[in-house]
């Protein structure tokens, strides 16, 4: 039964013109999500995972700007609405996590006014009696108690301040929620808190995630898919277990080598070579000159994303397929 | 097994990367522009105009502005022109002394303050923090009053100046290397085994220089600003044409009443470039130092 | 109410008014020669003194400045008499003493200085803010810049320009003194409109001349405070550009820049005093202005440790009120 997916990217490209020159973050990416899944975006620094995020929120500033593309949640596409028509979008439609809510609450105002006003944006007729209640119970989903509509942020620790921004996040019940690396700046046992609150949200809501970081063992606790991020491209998507079994693309498969495991224990992989700067991209297959079964073709041609028969998507010339 | 090749990109030469930012800051290049061409506009009429003509009695009085005498002559028979090159001459003098001295006073302090804390830095935060209510301007105007008239030089004045312009870039100095100590760079440094010296020298000071640089200005800036303020209330050395003594003596014989609006302007008009011109690097610099804003726009 | 941090700024205020007093006693003692017994002569010789009010002067000023006993012991009888508010007899305008002579000037410096200090800062601060906000429309941003500029022209030479293309080539306002002459101050509303009129080039002069700075120093703090993750996240949740320029943005650039408004008093001040002997404007920098003028020194050392008490008041007032703005602070001990 296929259900329209509620987060459609289609060739997503993002440049950053620097005093050294334009640099490709993005290089035309491909996604599909649809409701309740929840997918794990994995890739070095630089490979243009937070990029992604911004973009599909359309927070790319200059000196970065979208070049083409489109994002589509629920139907609309966010690339084609006005500035307006944009705001809106944010937070009702798509919302985002910050990557450690350290400094992401205003210091100045109480944590109510700060969930308060993110209704009033967007709903600027609702009654006040109202809005506070939902502000409430929405911090009370999050595991916090009422009280802490009250308080400073300087009052609350790392999670609980993470959690109130997913609070925030969740008060207009959007479609897409993008937590880009939620958890990076807490210990691991907030972290589990912090990851739980998510999952238990998400499933209230029926929104679909996207948990972008780098931290596998995250990754396979929580998501149903994972896709993996070079230099700006997708180059494999697929299921989080077939992922950890059966990686196909080089550079996944490297990647889960790399992973420190008890059989294998004193043994490390690393990956040969460093990740290409984006100012300047090697021809074809980005990952061609690290890549242990790199071909001539991976030299001139760029692979494009393609799906096998089991559902799967790879871009690597090892897996070509019929058009 | 593929052989790795790493793809090194070109990096353009620095020029070219300086070059490129002083376009998309602007404030700075402006400024540095308007001082570049009052520096040479000085230098260039230090070396080629008469600097009698700057002192009383040498010329013809009360010209306007002509082919023989380009910005007018004033009261006392005083070229104008030459005034206004010796008068830029001096208020520079007088600026980047007290101004270098001021920040080379606030950057030891501030340095020996937040480096070795303690009882030290107590004191000389103390010293500073006390002395910041109390106008310094005031103080200036009633050390000046109180010399003999014919006490009063250059070089008095600029020491004036500097009497009580350390207080400033000493705290701001301080409160820098104060975050610096405590950052990463300097753990790793002490880890390494870099002696003190080495860290001061080798790992601190480089990170300072955007906040050297803007205090310095800063100070050149109020030097030339307190200067001027003494001037214009006739605190100066009066026989020398500074450009805030000019003003005072024009002011003195109802220059614009009288309808000699040349003697006044031409100063005026100079003082304005000179300290708009410190102004525009100084807000050009607070950019460059932040290093945010350099990734932005 | 910190009764603790209260004491510390309370102890602080002394410190500064000794450290001013000691300053101002150190100051006339700097030169060999004696200024003090100079200008006894030149009054003497210029007539117009009784005898017994030479005898009085001297006597004052003998008591400040001891001039016959053992340094420490003068500067003891100065700190007491400064501590008891004695601040002695104005030379020049005998009989009246310092204390009179501050409290007269008074009511005009206020008024002017407390209205253009605070335009100042509003003006200046949203301004600054502005051009460091990046969603601002660009001639606005770019706005900025000349003002910064403006910075290059003190108040005096505003004053200069004001009042020689305003007052005296267009005619549109008054040139100078508080009134128009021939009044008599009442407390009628035609009086006090004209008096507002007088002092609308002063004003303007000093507003003008002092808003460069703090349009640099906010633009400084903007460009900070724009880069937070709050500003971020904000634009995130979909606020509007209003709401986050004024909720997010400006109330946390504000804070610093308040600090600076004690000190920005102190600035004012001095500014003023040009100002107001320029346009002769009867407050406490004419009469500061006219006292420089013939050393009449009691009284600029009765005006300035004035001007330093108030601005060390000023500065412990906003320090107290600091944690009414900023929540962070409230905790702390």
């Amino acid at each position: 039964m296929a259900e329209m997916p509620v987060l459609e990217v289609s060739d997503l490209r993002v440049s950053y013109y620097t005093d050294a020159g334009r640099a490709t973050a993005l290089d035309g990416v491909h996604l599909a999500l649809n409701a309740g899944e929840k997918l794990g975006l994995v890739g070095e620094s630089g490979s243009g995972k937070s990029t992604m995020a911004l973009a599909m929120m359309r927070m790319i500033k200059p000196p970065g700007r979208i070049e083409s593309g489109r994002v589509i949640v629920n139907g609309t596409d966010l690339t084609a609405l006005s500035e307006e028509a944009m705001r809106k979008a944010r937070l009702s439609k798509i919302a985002y996590i910050p990557q450690g809510a350290m400094n992401s609450l205003n210091p100045v105002t109480r944590v109510g006014a700060q969930l308060v006003d993110a209704i009033v944006a967007h709903e600027p007729s609702a009654p006040r009696k109202e809005i506070e209640e939902r502000c409430r119970r929405a911090l009370e989903s999050v595991d916090l108690k009422r009280g802490v509509f009250e308080m400073y942020a300087h009052e609350l620790s790392g999670g609980m301040k993470q959690r109130v921004c997913i609070a925030i996040d969740i008060l207009l019940k959007p479609r897409v929620i993008i937590a880009d690396e939620p958890t990076s700046a807490l210990d691991v046992v907030t972290q589990r808190q912090v990851m739980e609150t998510i999952s238990r949200v998400q499933k209230q809501i029926g929104a679909a995630v996207i948990l972008i970081g780098h931290d596998m063992g995250l990754m396979a606790q929580f998501v149903d898919k994972v896709a993996v991020m070079y230099a700006g491209r997708l180059v494999e998507l697929c299921g989080v277990r077939e992922m950890f079994t059966r990686p196909l693309h080089p550079y996944a498969s490297a990647l889960i080598r790399s992973l420190p495991s008890f059989s294998n224990k004193g043994v490390f992989h690393g990956i040969p070579g460093l990740a290409p700067s984006l100012l300047r991209l090697p021809g074809g297959c980005s990952f061609h000159p690290r890549c242990p079964h790199a071909m001539d073709v991976c030299r001139t041609a760029h692979p494009k994303l393609e799906t096998l028969p089991d559902g799967r998507q790879v871009a690597c010339h090892l897996y070509p397929q019929k058009a | 097994m593929a052989s790795i090749s790493l793809s090194e990109p070109l990096q353009p030469g620095r020029l070219i990367l300086g070059l490129n930012y002083l376009r998309r800051n602007k404030a700075l290049a402006v400024g540095l522009l308007m001082v570049l061409l009052l520096t040479a506009f000085t230098v260039i009429g230090m070396l080629t105009i008469d600097p009698k003509n700057a002192y009383p009695l040498s010329v013809e009085p009360k010209q306007p502005p002509g082919a023989k005498y380009l910005l007018g002559t004033d009261f006392f028979g005083r070229d104008l022109l030459s005034e206004m090159v010796v008068g830029m001459w001096q208020t520079a003098l007088i600026g980047v002394l007290a101004g270098a001295l001021g920040t080379l006073i606030g950057i030891v302090l501030g340095f020996m303050s937040a480096y070795f804390g303690g009882v030290l830095d107590a004191a000389i935060k103390g010293l500073c923090q006390i002395l910041t209510p109390i106008p310094v301007f005031l103080i200036q105007v009633v050390i000046a009053g109180s010399l003999d008239k014919r006490d009063v030089t250059i070089y008095t004045m600029a020491f004036i100046v500097l009497l009580l312009a350390w207080m400033w870039p000493t705290l701001v100095i301080r409160s820098q290397v104060l975050t610096m100590k405590e950052r990463q760079f300097v753990s790793v440094a002490k880890l390494s085994g870099v002696g003190s010296l080495g860290i001061i020298f080798g790992e601190i000071m480089p990170n300072l220089l955007p906040f050297i640089a803007a205090a310095f200005v800063g100070q050149v800036f109020s030097a030339v600003f307190a200067s001027f303020y003494l001037a214009v209330l006739g605190l100066g050395p009066l026989r020398e044409p500074l450009l805030g003594n000019i003003i005072w003596a024009a002011q003195g014989q109802g220059a614009f009443f009288n309808g000699w609006w040349w003697w006044p302007i031409w100063p005026a008009t100079a003082m304005v470039l000179v300290l708009g011109s410190l102004a525009l690097v100084n807000m050009g610099l607070d950019e460059l130092s932040n290093p945010r804003v350099r990734r932005t726009e | 109410m910190n009764w603790k941090r209260l004491i510390r700024r309370l102890l602080f205020l002394v410190m500064v008014i000794w450290a001013a007093s000691t300053i101002t006693f150190l100051i006339p003692r700097i030169s060999p020669r004696n200024p003090i017994r100079e200008r006894f002569g030149e009054l003497a010789r210029m007539g117009g003194f009784t005898p017994t009010d030479l005898e009085t002067i001297i006597a004052s000023y003998s008591q400040k400045f001891g001039l016959n006993k053992p340094l420490w012991q003068q500067y003891v009888d100065y700190i007491t008499s400064v501590a008891r508010l004695d601040l002695g007899v104005s030379m020049n305008k005998f009989p009246k003493t310092v204390w009179a002579l501050l409290m007269e000037s008074l009511p005009w410096t206020t008024s002017l200085l407390f209205v253009t200090t605070v335009l100042s800062f509003v003006i200046g601060n949203l301004l600054g803010a502005v051009a460091a906000w990046p969603p601002a429309p660009k001639w606005l941003r770019t706005l900025a810049t000349p003002f910064v500029l403006l910075m290059g022209v003190p108040p005096v030479l505003m004053g200069v320009f004001l009042l020689f293309f305003v007052a005296f080539k267009l005619k549109l306002l008054p040139m100078g003194s508080a009134y128009s002459i021939g009044r008599i101050p009442d407390w009628s509303f035609s009086f006090i409109l004209d008096v507002l009129k007088h002092q609308i080039l002063p004003a303007l002069s000093l507003i003008l001349g002092t808003l460069g700075s703090w349009v640099l120093s906010m633009r400084g703090m903007g460009i900070t405070i724009h880069g937070e993750d709050y500003v971020t996240f904000a634009e995130h949740k979909g606020l509007s550009g209003v709401t986050i320029f004024r909720d997010y943005y400006l109330r946390n650039a504000l804070l610093p820049q308040v600090t600076g408004l004690a000190l920005a008093v102190g600035t004012m001040v001095t500014s003023g005093i040009v100002i107001e002997q320029f346009y002769g404007l009867p407050g406490i920098g004419s009469m500061l202005y006219d006292a420089i003028k013939v050393n009449d020194f009691l009284v600029i050392y009765g005006v300035v440790l004035f001007i330093t008490i108030v601005i060390a008041t000023l500065m412990v007032v906003v320090e107290m009120l600091y944690p009414l703005l900023d929540p962070r602070i409230r905790h702390d001990t």
